[in-house]
């Protein structure tokens, strides 16, 4: 398992294009947002915290299509499957990568990116929280949607329509912690939320995956 | 003699033939009844006026709306665990036809919001979910379509409905969470005190028995359709090969 994660995040970083793409994508809608709604300080620091939690999603699907289809192409893919490793495992680790790689950098370019939203200081910790409890629950609901989809041709749209109604309740949480987080109120009910599911869906749905992606490899 | 003769696509093809004129029958008259006697024959709301009517479309597409996608899980379940070919194509046929009936319910619903609310849309919790119950069927829908080989297209679809009949649960209690609303509670439950008038509910009823009838008359023959549209796909391909 240790030997397939770190040949994934191997990949990501030194194939190129995968590694920093996502981050760059956060920081090009960060960056257009203003010239959207208009440079209002007051207005950007309300919207600030919903805007950098929707970059955050639209970065993370964006990159999505690379967790399997790679590999798919290539044939490793079917090599995993024959290896020792339950699918359940491949398909954690993949996910788990997905998060390294993409994830863990929209953590921490968060706050970099909440300054050019003003965002308002109570709630830089709240952002990076709720994004950091958020995102893994984004990264394996994504490789649902990617082992979903692994074997069609054009399936990059497809897969935008499958995964992000599966995101609503994520965001719904993720972005209220960091709204109330941004005005003071106190985040705990949200906060226990969202990392419900991100729990639940870590433990659960990767037996969805596996089983799709069996299905697909059939 | 079990459920599962069914499975048998001759022997539901014959079955849903006997039936399907009754169903069509009762259907037609439950609406022309339930419809004509909501519309014509029951007072205007002392506060709403004749918008009221909308009900008599709105509550039943609304419940069909919801009660299609359960029977797109009861179904999906059947074919994974006992693979019948029928089972997984009534999923299928079931899904348009609900995601019919959601669109049905939001555009009443936004007619009656109108002139009630003073507004066609609000992010309340219950149009919210609807909203994004009518995204699955979409994704369901796309995903049929996408897949070329019929048994994956099945699996495939069946673990989404499941999956995502968790995930519509889980967005209903969170758009909740998210935002109060503008639509009122539950007022046609059988033991609450303050239910719908019996003027309205009657005629209710029966529209809603007649919306049930339509969406089994439908889902009956679509599920034929697909049934007999994969046999000509079959016979074409044995053609194709003699």
């Amino acid at each position: 398992m240790r030997a397939l994660l770190l040949r994934d995040l191997m990949l990501a970083i030194r194939a190129g294009g995968g590694f920093g793409l996502g981050l760059a994508f956060f920081l090009i809608v960060t960056v257009l947002v203003p010239f959207g709604v208009g440079p209002q300080t007051e207005l950007l620091s309300r919207i600030a915290p919903g805007i950098l939690w929707i970059g955050a999603l639209l970065a993370c699907l964006l990159s999505l299509d690379r967790i399997l289809a790679l590999d798919w192409e290539d044939g490793s893919l079917d090599l995993l499957a024959t290896a020792p490793l339950p699918m359940e495992g491949i398909v954690t680790i993949k996910a788990l990568a997905h998060w390294i790689t993409t994830g863990l950098p929209l953590v921490l370019a968060a706050p970099v990116l909440g300054v050019l939203l003003s965002l308002p200081v109570p709630a830089y910790q709240w952002v990076v929280i709720s994004l950091a409890v958020g995102t893994p629950a984004l990264s394996v609901i994504g490789t649902f949607g990617a082992a979903l989809t692994v074997g069609l041709k054009r399936g990059g749209l497809l897969m935008s329509l499958l995964v992000l109604p599966l995101y609503v309740p994520t965001l719904i949480f993720g972005a209220e912690v960091a709204r109330r987080g941004a005005e003071g109120l106190t985040v705990q009910t949200p906060l226990l939320l969202l990392a419900g599911i991100s729990f639940g869906v870590i433990a659960l749905l990767p037996f969805a995956s596996a089983a799709v992606l069996r299905i697909n490899l059939r | 003699m079990s459920l599962w003769e069914y499975a048998n696509p001759v022997k539901f093809i014959r079955t849903t033939d006997k039936v399907l004129p009754w169903v069509w029958t009762l259907a037609g008259l439950c609406l022309v009844t339930g419809l004509v006697w909501g519309f014509f024959f029951t007072p205007n709301d002392f506060r709403q006026g004749s918008t009221v009517k909308i009900i008599y479309i709105h509550v039943p597409s609304a419940l069909m709306a919801i009660n299609a996608w359960l029977m797109m899980l009861v179904a999906s379940l059947i074919w994974i665990v006992r693979r019948h070919h029928v089972s997984a194509l009534a999923a299928r046929a079931a899904a348009p036809v609900g995601a019919v009936m959601t669109v049905i319910a939001l555009a009443t619903g936004a007619f009656w919001g109108q002139p009630m609310w003073g507004t066609w849309w609000a992010w309340d919790p219950r149009l919210t979910s609807f909203l994004i119950l009518f995204l699955f069927y979409l994704g369901y829908m796309a995903l049929w379509e996408a897949i070329e080989n019929d048994d994956t297209a099945a699996d495939l679809t069946s673990i989404l409905c499941l999956v995502g009949s968790v995930f519509a649960i889980l967005s209903r209690y969170a758009v909740n969470f998210w935002n109060q609303g503008l639509h009122q509670g539950a007022t046609l439950s059988l033991d609450k005190e303050e239910n719908i008038s019996d003027v309205f509910w009657f005629p209710l009823l029966v529209c809603m028995a007649g919306f049930v009838l339509l969406f089994i008359a439908l889902v009956f023959l679509r599920t034929q359709t697909e049934i007999r549209a994969r046999r000509t796909r079959a016979l074409l391909a044995r053609e194709g090969q003699a």
